[in-house]
């Protein structure tokens, strides 16, 4: 998977999930999740379970940091090379 | 809980036969707050009707009740307590009664005082009095707003009701949405002033006197919530003793009664309280009832079983499923007059249909308790916020607030960092009137993200605003009795005593009787120092101290757990029932125009697959009851 594909399918989900749209201009790759109140507590374990099952980026216990998951620019960062082929 | 209707349209002339045909038509949608007799009042300029659930010597004291001489009438839904000691004092001064009811007590109490006589009141009313010597007609509602009281103003005067739907019927023009008033709910939970949903009807405010008198209107506050705590005026266990000797009495007067009174118990301290004192005070062996759930995290019946069995009181359980509140919920909407967002209130009608059923009329009830004595988990994490304000830097500090709501799901790296970014709302202003439910309003109104254009383009002003400036007077006040002022004030009357207590309860014929809202106590409570109320972060301190001797020490120690209905379980349920789906199908989401058809259509799906978060859980039961709401009263929208 390109890491095009990969932007693309990570603001589809969060996208649909948390902001209920497929309007690609609701959101900008550098937003902060946190910052915008798009994800809460429970929105945070399931992106973790989406990056694990969907993307299958296995994330550690001290990875699961608000710098590497706050944003689509800090997840592409955080799994860019981690997708398994 | 009775229920009446009226009209004061000083100069109309109207016939008698088209003024009785308007009464029935007024009182008809509301029967079920009396159901056991109706009476009727016209003359020139006013028109009553009631409907009367009969508690208090059921063989007299119909209403609407006419003084012979003065000729002063008065409809009224309510109890007054202490009407047997007002009673007295008003025959000591001259004054001969034909009922031993407690209308006539109102009435002749009304004669003797004027328009103080209210101040004399100790219970939970609303009243409307016609008096034709002064030209004058009076409403009046309790200090708290136990009792429902709408009006409505017309060209030449006023229509009034206990419910909405009351006035309905009489309007010359087919009903609107209040938009700002949708908005305040999608932000506060409630109305945040006197204006309903419905617009152009307003609610009488709680501890408000309105008096129209030769086209004139005056509106007063005769009570209101005051925090002045004496410090160091009585020690821990002399303020406990008053405490028990006050909220025993109120206890004591709420068992007035000519019919059976029962009572409800959740598990929790305060009902538990109060199943107690009655258990002490009545003779009659306490006939208690109680919800139970099928989802572990919200039912409470082992607390429950665990009292019942100290006390040995007849009790009766009513089991609700998932299923059950689906199928209520249409009905509790059209009750409730208001979009909800949960769906508690819809059990507590379950609740009081299963009172109906055993032939019960009155229950006594532990709501006020939170508000008034500080057991909200909202008023620590107010304390905990306040706290971390002081070194905002801390990394210690916010994890307080996971030791607080420990269902909380969060990664076991970076804990501080999340939970700053979920409550650090207003960090820098602690002392700012809405700090206290910022993070939680905030949370709210994500649902919003929902409204369509054209909502967004008709709302004016934000809620938020709204709510800032209403709020301003609590400035003065500890962040901790602010945070009490808006519970007491704003969410106690326009949702816990509304929208899931009198409608719930009145929907099945059934009054609610509440001692913590005695206003004795919650005097005495607004006198204690705050450490009282809260010490570290032990909520209701000091009526757990009061009370610990007497309740199972399980139940005494037992932390706050909120009442609530099993919402995520239910909108699995609720989101695959046909009518629910039509409910909201891009069509009739489209004909109403409030929301955005296709990210409704998406957070639908959503909600079939997997568990909704807080905000969007809201979002959706908001969404539904607004869909119903409109629909079912036939509302114009946008």
């Amino acid at each position: 998977m390109s890491d095009m594909e990969i932007r693309s399918q990570l603001r589809a989900f969060i996208l649909e999930n948390y902001l209920f749209t497929d309007d690609q201009n609701a959101l900008s790759d550098t937003q902060s999740f946190l910052k915008a109140g798009i994800l809460d507590s429970m929105g945070i374990l399931e992106l973790i379970a989406f990056l694990e099952e969907e993307l299958g980026v296995m994330v550690a216990p001290a990875e699961m940091v608000p710098e590497n998951l706050d944003s689509i620019d800090n997840l592409m960062a955080f799994i860019v090379n981690r997708i398994p082929a | 809980m009775c229920g009446f209707a009226g009209k004061y349209s000083p100069g109309a002339t109207v016939s008698a036969q088209a003024q009785q045909l308007l009464l029935s038509a007024m009182l008809s949608p509301i029967s079920h707050r009396g159901p056991d007799e109706t009476g009727y009042y016209c003359d020139e300029q006013v028109a009553l009707a009631h409907c009367r659930l009969s508690i208090v010597d059921p063989a007299h004291g119909q209403q609407p009740m006419v003084d012979p001489s003065s000729q002063v009438v008065l409809v009224y839904n309510g109890e007054v307590f202490n009407h047997p000691e007002l009673r007295q004092t008003l025959t000591r001064l001259g004054h001969q009664f034909t009922t031993h009811c407690d209308t006539e007590v109102v009435l002749r109490a009304y004669l003797e005082y004027g328009q103080s006589f209210v101040q004399h009141l100790n219970g939970q009313f609303a009243i409307v009095i016609w008096d034709p010597r002064e030209q004058q007609l009076l409403l009046v509602r309790d200090r708290v707003g136990i009792c429902p009281l709408f009006y409505s103003d017309t060209r030449d005067g006023i229509l009034f009701g206990s419910e909405v739907k009351a006035i309905i019927p009489a309007m010359m023009d087919s009903p609107r949405l209040n938009l700002a008033v949708l908005d305040e709910i999608f932000t506060c939970w409630t109305p945040l002033g006197s204006e309903t949903v419905f617009a152009n009807i307003q609610t009488v405010q709680p501890g408000e006197m309105i008096c129209l008198s030769h086209g004139r209107r005056q509106h007063w506050k005769y009570w209101s919530f005051d925090y002045s705590p004496q410090k160091n005026a009585m020690s821990e266990t002399e303020w406990a003793a008053s405490l028990h000797e006050e909220l025993t009495d109120a206890v004591r007067i709420r068992l007035r009664s000519d019919v059976p009174v029962g009572a409800y118990l959740s598990g929790g301290l305060d009902s538990s309280i109060i199943t107690t004192l009655i258990n002490r005070l009545s003779p009659e062996r306490l006939n208690t009832y109680s919800l139970g759930f099928s989802d572990p995290d919200v039912d409470e019946r082992c607390y429950q079983r665990m009292l019942i069995e100290s006390l040995n009181v007849s009790h009766t359980e009513c089991h609700v499923t998932e299923e059950d509140i689906c199928d209520a919920f249409a009905e509790s909407v059209w009750h409730a007059e208001t979009p909800m967002l949960r769906a508690a209130p819809v059990p507590m009608g379950l609740l009081s249909a299963k009172v109906n059923a055993a032939g019960f009329k009155v229950v006594l009830t532990g709501e006020g308790a939170d508000e008034v004595f500080g057991g909200y988990d909202l008023f620590k994490e107010t304390k905990i916020r306040q706290f971390w304000s002081r070194q905002p830097q801390s990394e210690s500090r916010p994890l307080l607030l996971k030791k607080l709501y420990q269902y909380l799901q969060l990664p076991a790296q970076g804990q501080a960092e999340y939970l700053r970014a979920f409550f650090n709302v207003m960090l820098d202003q602690p002392d700012h009137v809405l700090y206290s439910h910022m993070p939680r309003w905030t949370t709210t109104a994500k649902a919003k993200q929902f409204y369509s254009d054209d909502l967004n383009a008709a709302l004016q002003t934000s809620a938020l605003s709204r709510a800032e400036k209403i709020l301003s007077s609590g400035s003065s006040m500890s962040s901790f009795q602010r945070a009490q002022y808006i519970e007491s004030t704003l969410l106690m009357p326009g949702y816990l005593l509304s929208t899931q207590g009198d409608r719930m309860l009145s929907m099945h014929s059934v009054e609610g009787r509440f001692p913590f809202l005695d206003h004795r106590v919650i005097e005495l409570a607004s006198r204690l120092p705050d450490a009282l109320k809260m010490k570290v972060l032990n909520e209701k301190y000091l009526l757990k101290k009061a009370f610990a001797s007497q309740l199972p020490p399980a139940i005494a120690q037992r932390s706050k757990q909120p009442y609530r209905a099993p919402d995520a379980r239910l909108l699995k349920v609720l989101v695959e029932r046909d009518d629910i789906r039509e409910g909201l199908s891009e069509s009739r989401i489209r004909a109403k125009g409030l929301f955005s058809a296709h990210k409704v259509q998406r957070l639908m799906r959503k909600a079939r697959s997997k568990p909704l978060n807080t905000s969007e859980s809201q979002a959706l039961i908001g969404i539904i009851s607004t869909q119903i709401l409109t629909e079912s009263f036939g509302l114009t929208t946008l």
